[in-house]
């Protein structure tokens, strides 16, 4: 067990290899109640969301959710985070654990628009089942079979996993197709009992950490913070081009003008385990420095972010320094597992 | 509950010991090993080299972190495991067996009796 963002967490249950795999082949879940759930309700909460988000939240119909940031005035980001329409004058956030006081208390700052917000974090708990095998297992023991499988990405189902009432949103953090399960408090034990006896792997941060490093998605601290541009993180897609919102200019320069370094992967010839803050070479020069790195179970060797000269293509072999050696690599696109 | 087998030695940083004659072999233990995690990379002296009680003489790493493996008595290393190059989780599934990691020509027997026996490295665990 690990302390985060003042939570104890486990970092693995079985074994970090075995619970990737199970996520990659089968289906695993992950006690994700530590994450931040916020409602926001008024009848100006669109124009409040439009302003302290990145996306287009006027994008959005009842029942659907969308991956955002929240931005700060100087272009860096406060959070990553996801919107959920609930109704027209309703909405519900998903963000960071290791955010959660400084959201709820920026977003209050920036609320002029007299949105009522309320923190629901320690009346529920979130379970996310993720993996090939998920949808059909979670439709198959619900009371709700066409709309676990018929639900768009993000989009909203509320119902009942073999009795148990969960406000279920297809989404997650892994690469793969799942749902993230929000309970009450009184029936969360039951229901990670329930996924357990259905075969559903319990999984750690551990695990966690390698599928999303697979999968090419950021990290808030690693690969996203205050002082950091989300479009040289590669977060462009989430970043409206019509909307107005809080920094939007350093976020039109950083796309006008490009950025310095930009977020790519590296993948090692050996198995290497890469830490952040580990330099990056090509043709012995430094280029950059690791933000994430895990051993990858899926490609069989070390795999990390990193953010580099934006100049180096993909395909550029290159060296990461690992405690004293040059460790051999490519440089290679961030998504190094997308699902077929 | 770890294995700690009633034959050999211990260290307090999670090391064992196998004494043959003038030859020990060196590993570590079931405990250090499920504390680390899947091991992915080992990283060992070559044959010839010096190994000195107290130093660190090689390194693991697992899923979770990188770890220094320090070497519980003086000596020169006549064998490594070359076999964990490929197949390091053997240090996860037979880390008295097949996952050792060394095997040394000590240079000072004596040094054993400062070591743990398993029933006081238990104790720590």
């Amino acid at each position: 067990m690990v302390e985060f963002a003042g939570y104890d967490m486990p970092v693995q249950y079985d074994s970090v290899i075995a619970e990737s795999k199970a996520v990659r082949e089968g289906a695993g879940m992950f006690d994700v109640s530590h994450m931040a759930r916020l409602i926001f309700k008024g009848e100006r909460v669109l124009e409040f969301l439009e302003h302290i988000t990145t996306n287009d939240v006027s994008k959005l119909v009842d029942g659907q959710g969308q991956y955002s940031i929240l931005p700060n005035f100087e272009g860096g980001a406060v959070d990553d985070i996801i919107v959920y329409r609930l109704e027209a004058t309703k909405f519900a956030m998903v963000v960071n654990a290791s955010n959660h006081a400084k959201d709820v208390a920026w977003m209050k700052a920036q609320n002029t628009f007299g949105v009522e917000i309320t923190d629901e974090t320690e009346l529920t708990s979130m379970i996310a089942v993720q993996g090939p095998r998920a949808v059909d297992l979670l439709a198959e023991h619900s009371d709700a079979f066409d709309q676990f499988n018929s639900a768009v990405a993000f989009g909203i189902v509320e119902a009942a996993i073999e009795g148990i009432p969960v406000f279920a949103a297809r989404s997650g953090y892994t690469g793969e197709d799942g749902y993230e399960l929000i309970v009450n408090n009184e029936h969360a034990v039951a229901l990670w009992d329930t996924l357990v006896d259905l075969g559903v792997k319990p999984c750690g941060l551990g695990a966690r950490d390698v599928l999303r490093v697979e999968a090419g998605l950021p990290l808030y601290g690693h690969e996203l913070g205050d002082d950091m541009s989300p479009i040289a993180a590669g977060l462009g897609w989430v970043v409206s081009k019509t909307k107005a919102f809080i920094g939007l200019e350093h976020y039109n320069a950083a796309r006008a003008n490009g950025t310095a370094t930009k977020l790519q992967g590296v993948r090692l010839s050996s198995k290497r385990l890469i830490a952040p803050g580990m330099k990056v070479f090509v043709d012995g020069e430094e280029v950059g420095e690791v933000s994430s790195g895990v051993f990858s179970p899926l490609l069989d060797c070390g795999i990390a972010f990193v953010f580099i000269d934006s100049a180096i293509a993909l395909g550029t072999p290159c060296e990461i320094e690992v405690r004293g050696k040059m460790e051999p690599g490519t440089v290679v696109s961030k998504r190094f597992y997308k699902r077929a | 509950m770890a294995n700690v087998p009633a034959d050999l030695k211990y260290t307090k940083s999670h090391e064992w010991v196998r004494v043959d004659g003038n030859l020990a072999t060196i590993g570590i233990t079931d405990h250090a090993q499920s504390e680390l995690g899947d091991i992915v990379f080992v990283d060992l002296p070559a044959v010839g080299a010096e190994i000195s009680q107290g130093n660190s003489f090689g390194t693991v790493e697992s899923v979770k972190t990188a770890a220094d493996v320090y070497a519980p008595i003086s000596g020169k290393v006549v064998a490594a495991n070359a076999g964990l190059g490929s197949a390091s989780e053997l240090m996860n599934s037979d880390p008295y067996g097949d996952g050792y990691m060394v095997t040394i020509e000590m240079s000072d027997a004596s040094q054993l009796d400062g070591l743990l026996d398993a029933a006081a490295y238990s104790a720590l665990l």
